[in-house]
């Protein structure tokens, strides 16, 4: 009976353990970067305000901003004026997320549209394949329409420095 | 078997049992005290039980906040842009909430209205909580079954 | 100018010494070369001073705005006054993780320095467990967390902030406390992996790892109890325990080591409870390990929670399964060899002490299974599920209340048996005198009769009184309070200041808990309001500018009567860099009570939301904790733990001492 006790305790912690270690791969963001290194998942969507159909044809060959944003996120507004300053350097193509036409375009109409186009995506499907958590995410997409960096949250200096500028370099 | 040996086995026993009873009565507290996550479409759905404490996560959804010009009465709606729950509450708002922000709302759902007694938002803007995130992933998920069945 | 390449140069350093001080010491130990045994000290100091070096490094950095540096541009800004600068070190994963390091070395290097009583062999044995544990962090920190990555060439003239719930006097002293105690633990786990290790589980190993408990344990109860107040006035709404996840990874291990405190007792006195010490001691280090990674991994959400990144999390999963798994292991494998076989009476200091073990032991693991359960469930397919402070209210004031009368009745008892009714018939008549007052109290206090109230005040008493009782006696026996205080072991004069600290924790928590007068409501300037016997007057409402915060200030005058009482300003204010928004509440703290005034968000028309409350005895809480560390500080200023073992003071000695007792 001795015996049997003394190797209760790790045996308790070792179930508890495995639980940890379920726990890890359970979180939502258990998978952040599983994108970087391949190419944007096929879409099919239509224009912000045309509706004409968009594909992964119609993305800019040079490196580009892929900008997931929407109108019901504060954040969007913050790295707006950064985004538009950037939009001189770069084409940005904005995904707009699980968002209303018209909130979208009041939206743009009221801070500026510094973007090549807007890829509409109100269900959100384009934010799942891209393993979107929620908003503002940007991809950054070299020359060859390869994912080379995400980056979630606010687009600033820091993130032009770490995660946009190397790419760029590299195109050139 | 010498008194040592029996009072050792009497002590051993006393400290496996009382582990054991305790152990029970806390998982007993346990059971009556959680508090299960649910969707705004499970709610819209009625999946929810009535008048038991739940939690909904969500975002805030644009121009829903409404105050109550008299009081600290404030209702709005938490939506997955699937479905919206309306949400009545009275007192403080945390200092990070804000129309098109995530929220965590702890209440019950009585006659068709969710009635929070608590409404929790972190604090960073850059911030989902897991379960709002939880939420808009499933609400995700219904919209591209949708899409692909059209 | 210091390069931060020195402090990481210095790290790797402080990783090598690591290593070689488990490994040589260790070698040395079972090869029986003392050469190798003789190295550990100076390796413990060696490493201790490279990551003081490292330390250094990283605050000369913060202060001297080197935003080259990723963790100093990310937790800092120009506009940060420098004592905020200081403790932004420590203010996020990386830098918390340097201390944390730190920390652990200056234990190592305590460790050297006050060991000549012990074996040399035992101490270099104790050092490399400490060097196994460093070396697990240190490679944690300089593969997953290195606080001293530069972003070059493009450095950011300005950094992004320190987070605004960390820019609070409280932040300073808060982390290192706790830390202290954390890592404190891991001496007493050091001591008791040697023992098991080397096979020599006597009586000794209890006393030389005792004082090291008690000291993290002190520190332990002091970090809780600053995070507490912290909390209380920092994060918002006047609460002083959220059961949050975080807190209760802090709540655990104390719970633990208040237990192995206890055990460790019985252990040096008598001989006992071996293998069950041995085990608390392994858990409280444990479960301390467990925090951080609980706090750090991300598996659990909590608000104040350091940003998740799952691969940090596997490593701290894969060194705690190696730290826990391979002690455990060993446990097993060598305590069926420690156990001596001991009478004790039904009723005796040992049974009280052992029930005391059990309480703190049910506690423990029902904040444990709370905190975990949501994981659990979600584990298992379960769904998302959270739990909340009726849960563990639910467990703790029961268990509290019969812990309490064990810790009334243990002191007054005698070792081996204490058969004689005469001890506790003073514990009797008290607790007749203490339910009368907990009667009479609720009426005194507000005129209206509560349960909860009467209840808790009068275990509070009683265990007060129980306390005093004890301190009479000896004073009695002794002849006079001046000899007691200078002949009496200091332990027991830190256990009677720990147990009345417990009362007046008590007696805290009830007032708050059940005569909180609480009120939200809406004011403008010139609205008056009543709180209990004030009445609130909201005069001014103004924009003030602060260093690196612009704030909407209110100012209310409080009057009592037609008096002024007192003129606050409370704030909520907004932080430039980041935009976060904090709640900085005007507290007046007084022996009795504490006015509350916080303002909530703007309604219109120049009305805020504002909430007034009032918080009865809140501050004995935070009182009570100080007197549980202070009792821990004294205990260890004990001067048997500085005698030499070469001497080798037979137990009976120690046990006539406490024979005294009674």
């Amino acid at each position: 009976m001795k015996r049997l006790w003394v190797w209760m305790p790790l045996g308790i912690f070792l179930i508890l353990a495995a639980f940890f270690f379920r726990g890890l791969s359970l979180d939502p963001n258990a998978q952040p970067s599983a994108l970087i290194g391949q190419p944007v998942p096929p879409f099919q969507l239509t224009d912000l305000y045309s509706g004409r159909a968009l594909t992964n044809a119609d993305l800019p060959t040079e490196p580009f901003l892929l900008n997931v944003w929407a109108s019901w996120c504060i954040t969007c507004q913050v790295e707006h004026p950064y985004l538009t300053e950037l939009s001189e350097t770069m084409p940005i193509i904005g995904l707009n997320y699980k968002d209303t036409t018209s909130a979208a375009t009041n939206w743009l109409a009221n801070l500026g549209d510094p973007y090549t186009f807007h890829l509409f995506d109100p269900s959100g499907g384009m934010g799942l394949d891209l393993g979107v958590a929620g908003a503002p995410e940007t991809f950054v997409v070299d020359a060859d329409g390869i994912i080379r960096a995400r980056i979630q949250g606010e687009v600033n200096q820091r993130a032009f420095e770490a995660d946009i500028e190397p790419v760029l370099r590299g195109a050139r | 078997m010498n008194p040592k040996r029996k009072q050792r086995l009497y002590v051993i026993f006393g400290l496996v049992g009382g582990l054991g009873v305790a152990v029970g009565l806390v998982m007993y507290a346990l059971s009556q005290n959680i508090n299960l996550f649910f969707t705004p479409t499970q709610i819209a759905g009625g999946q929810a039980p009535e008048a038991q404490m739940i939690r909904v996560g969500g975002m805030v959804a644009e121009g829903t906040v409404y105050r109550n010009p008299e009081s600290l009465e404030v209702a709005f709606d938490v939506t997955d842009f699937d479905h919206n729950v309306r949400v009545t509450y009275s007192g403080i708002l945390p200092d990070l909430f804000r129309e098109g922000q995530g929220v965590v709302v702890q209440g019950r759902v009585s006659q068709g209205t969710f009635q929070a007694t608590e409404v929790l938002a972190k604090h960073d803007e850059n911030y989902m909580p897991p379960e709002v995130t939880e939420a808009l992933r499933q609400s995700g998920q219904l919209d591209k079954m949708k899409g692909m069945g059209q | 100018m210091m390069t931060p390449e020195i402090g990481h140069y210095a790290l790797v350093l402080a990783f090598a010494l690591a290593i070689c001080q488990s490994v040589f010491p260790l070698y040395g130990y079972f090869t029986k070369q003392d050469g190798f045994v003789a190295t550990a000290k100076p390796l413990a100091n060696l490493q201790g001073l490279a990551l003081l070096i490292s330390f250094i490094v990283l605050t000369a950095g913060f202060l001297s705005h080197d935003f080259t540096i990723k963790y100093v541009a990310d937790n800092s800004n120009l506009n940060l006054p420098w004592y905020f600068r200081m403790s932004a070190v420590w203010g996020a994963h990386e830098g918390s993780l340097l201390l944390w390091a730190l920390i652990l070395a200056f234990w190592g290097v305590a460790v050297a320095f006050f060991s000549q009583g012990i074996p040399e062999r035992m101490a270099a044995l104790v050092l490399s467990v400490m060097g196994m544990i460093a070396v697990g962090f240190l490679a944690f920190m300089l593969f997953t967390s290195n606080p001293f990555v530069r972003i070059l060439p493009f450095a950011p003239a300005n950094g992004s902030d320190l987070n605004p719930l960390l820019q609070d006097p409280g932040l300073i002293f808060h982390p290192p406390m706790l830390y202290m105690g954390y890592v404190g633990l891991s001496v007493a786990f050091a001591f008791a992996m040697a023992s098991l290790i080397s096979g020599e589980l006597n009586e000794k190993w209890a006393r030389w790892s005792r004082p090291w408990t008690t000291v993290a344990w002190a520190f332990l109860t002091l970090g809780i109890g600053l995070g507490s107040w912290w909390a209380y006035y920092e994060l918002g709404w006047g609460g002083w325990w959220f059961w949050d996840p975080v807190e209760n990874a802090s709540l655990i291990p104390w719970l633990v080591a208040t237990a192995l405190m206890h055990s460790l007792a019985v252990t040096e006195k008598r001989g006992l409870f071996r293998s069950w010490t041995l085990l608390l001691a392994i858990a409280a280090f444990s479960l301390s390990l467990l925090g951080t990674f609980l706090v750090r991994s991300g598996v659990l959400t909590s608000v104040h929670a350091f940003a998740n990144d799952p691969d940090r999390g596997v490593f701290i999963l894969a060194f705690l399964v190696l730290v826990v798994g391979s002690s455990l292991t060993l446990f097993a494998v060598r305590a069926s060899t420690v156990s001596k076989p001991g009478e004790f009476g039904w009723v005796s200091r040992e049974s009280f002490l052992l029930f005391n073990n059990l309480i703190l032991t049910v506690m423990a693991v029902s904040v444990l299974l709370g905190t975990l359960y949501p994981l659990l469930v979600d584990s298992l397919g379960g769904g998302k599920v959270s739990v909340g402070p009726p849960f563990f209210n639910a467990v703790f004031v029961p268990l509290t209340a019969i812990l309490v009368s064990g810790m009334a009745f243990g002191p007054l008892s005698n070792w081996r048996s204490s058969d004689d009714p005469k001890l506790f018939r003073p514990l009797i008549v008290t607790l007749i005198v203490s339910v009368v007052a907990g009667l009479v109290w609720p009426f005194v206090h507000d005129g209206q009769f509560s349960i909860p109230t009467a209840i808790g005040v009068t275990v509070a008493l009683w265990l007060a009184i129980a306390t005093v009782i004890d301190l009479v006696r000896k004073v009695r026996s002794y002849g006079g309070l001046g000899v007691t205080l200078s002949r009496v072991e200091k332990g027991t004069i830190g256990m009677w200041l720990a147990h009345f600290g417990v009362a007046v924790m008590i007696f805290g928590v009830v007032m708050v808990e059940n005569h909180t007068v609480h009120r939200d409501l809406r004011m403008g300037v010139g609205d008056t309001q009543t709180l209990g016997q004030y009445d609130v007057i909201m005069t001014d409402l103004k924009v003030i500018d602060g260093p690196n915060f612009v704030s909407d200030a209110a100012t209310f005058e409080i009057y009592q009567g037609d008096r002024l009482y007192k003129t606050v300003m409370p704030e909520k204010r907004r932080y430039d860099a980041s935009g976060m928004i904090m709640t900085e509440a005007a507290i007046d703290s007084g022996f009795t009570r504490d006015l509350y005034i916080a303002m909530g968000e703007p309604l219109g028309g120049g009305d805020w939301a504002v909430r007034l409350s009032i918080k009865p005895y809140v501050d004995w809480i935070w009182a009570g904790a100080l007197l549980m560390g202070i009792g821990g500080f004294v205990a260890i200023t004990d001067k048997r733990y500085r005698r030499r073992v070469t001497r080798n003071t037979p137990d009976t000695e120690v046990a006539g001492v406490d024979g005294a007792r009674a």
